[in-house]
């Protein structure tokens, strides 16, 4: 039965994504999202991923795990997230900021693995550097938009990042694969379960979903490379 | 990545929180940076004692946000953002019409965010600004336990009824320049008239929800 149900999903998902192929062509591209077509066939599968799979995953994850228990989930993966930043404060050339986040990485890790972020308690904030931002400090053009069904919107130089992130680890080194897989499984529900509030937000202000989230996003990380401080937007036209 | 947008909108949840005014007219000397504090506050604690809204009744939270938020919004100034050089080819009856759904969406988009409120806490950055100045920016943070604090940005505009936001940057996403790329591909469509009818339709397809 269970079975079924997902090829009735594959197969709308694929219907979908036909109809989103067609419909994309009439939208012109623009100069940050030159694959609109191809992405907004991508957003298709992943709405419908997200609504047959995904969505009811999270519902049951929230229902059956408690707060304390998912916070300390967030915990542990952003703890992993924190030690990244100092490297990546470090690679754009700002050592507080990385002092900062090995600070807190070492004391989350210590008094109780990660799982409670005691460093944020006493008011050590996290930095949130990730690869993508050190590409741009460094120069590096973001590149194309892209939209990946399930892990959401990127871009070539996020996307990059993503992967140097990936390849560097730690999951990718535990040697037991089915328990490396569900790591990656936890990690994604957990980012799912967090969205939840969000993605309802932007159901409700969007007249296309789409277009939303992307100016959202790529609003997002040119800010997040310039630290908060972007230089002024060119007026359009 | 979901995770930024999902941080991106528990900040659009506490924009909210940290925007606009209960009794516009009585503080017309109030400079905005006294604004956005007194509302946030005035708001916040509405959140925390009503019993309605903690039960999340969208009705009475609609009702928050019209009494006390939306009178300090410049809806008009908004919506000719959000157009761009569109708005000047729009005729007045289109530029009211426009503004009315616009300010619709907001609300309702605002009160949903609200209805997300937990227990953040708002902390105000000293403005940088010359008392001369009708143009400003207040910049406040959110700070939640264990996440990275969410920044929210109010653009202000000096009015003759005083002090209005016209725009809210939520950790570094400006509403209006979210919106203007959406107008400006409805329009493209659609034309003018095009853009008013899918921003109603939202409306109304949201209201028989």
């Amino acid at each position: 039965m269970k079975r079924r149900a997902g090829w009735a999903g594959a197969a709308r998902a694929l219907a979908v994504v036909a109809a989103a192929a067609l419909a994309g062509c009439a939208a012109a591209p623009s100069r940050d999202d030159p694959f609109e077509p191809m992405n907004r066939a991508m957003f298709e599968v992943h709405e419908v991923v997200d609504k047959t799979v995904m969505k009811p995953l999270i519902d049951v994850y929230t229902a059956v795990v408690p707060k304390l228990v998912r916070t300390g989930v967030s915990n542990f993966f952003n703890n992993i997230d924190d030690l990244f930043s100092g490297v990546n404060a470090l690679l754009q050339g700002k050592p507080e900021k990385a002092g900062n986040d090995f600070g807190r990485v070492m004391l989350n890790t210590f008094v109780m693995g990660g799982i409670f972020d005691i460093a944020s308690d006493i008011g050590i904030e996290r930095g949130g550097e990730d690869f993508g931002q050190t590409f741009g400090v460094w120069g590096f053009p973001q590149g194309p938009y892209l939209f990946v069904p399930v892990f959401g919107p990127t871009t070539f130089r996020d996307g990059t990042g993503v992967i140097v992130r990936i390849a560097v680890g730690p999951v990718g080194y535990i040697p037991d694969i089915p328990a490396r897989n569900i790591l990656y499984g936890i990690g994604a529900v957990d980012i799912r379960a967090q969205a939840t509030d969000a993605i309802g937000i932007a159901e409700t202000a969007a007249l296309d979903k789409y277009r939303f989230i992307r100016n959202a996003y790529l609003q997002r990380r040119q800010y997040l490379v310039y630290d908060g401080k972007p230089p002024p937007e060119k007026e359009e036209e | 990545m979901q995770r930024l947008i999902q941080r991106l909108c528990r900040g659009a949840a506490v924009i909210v929180v940290a925007a606009a005014g209960a009794v516009p007219v009585a503080h017309a000397q109030e400079g905005p940076e006294a604004l956005v504090k007194r509302v946030s506050q005035d708001v916040i604690a509405t959140i925390k004692s009503d019993p309605l809204v903690q039960a999340g009744n969208q009705a009475r939270i609609r009702e928050v946000m019209e009494s006390k938020l939306a009178p300090n919004f410049d809806f008009t100034r908004m919506t000719a953002l959000a157009m761009g050089r569109n708005w000047r080819a729009a005729t007045p009856e289109q530029q009211q019409r426009l503004t009315d759904e616009f300010r619709t969406l907001l609300v309702r988009t605002y009160s949903s965010a609200l209805a997300k409120y937990r227990d953040e806490v708002i902390e105000y950055k000293p403005l940088r600004a010359n008392p001369a100045d009708t143009d400003v920016t207040v910049r406040t943070a959110v700070l939640k336990p264990g996440g990275a604090p969410i920044q929210i940005d109010y653009s202000m505009g000096k009015t003759a009824a005083g002090w209005k936001a016209d725009d809210v940057i939520v950790g570094g996403v400006s509403l209006v320049t979210n919106y203007r790329d959406e107008f400006n591909e409805q329009i493209k469509s659609g034309g003018i008239d095009g853009l008013i009818k899918t921003l109603a339709d939202k409306n109304k397809g949201a209201a028989a929800k």
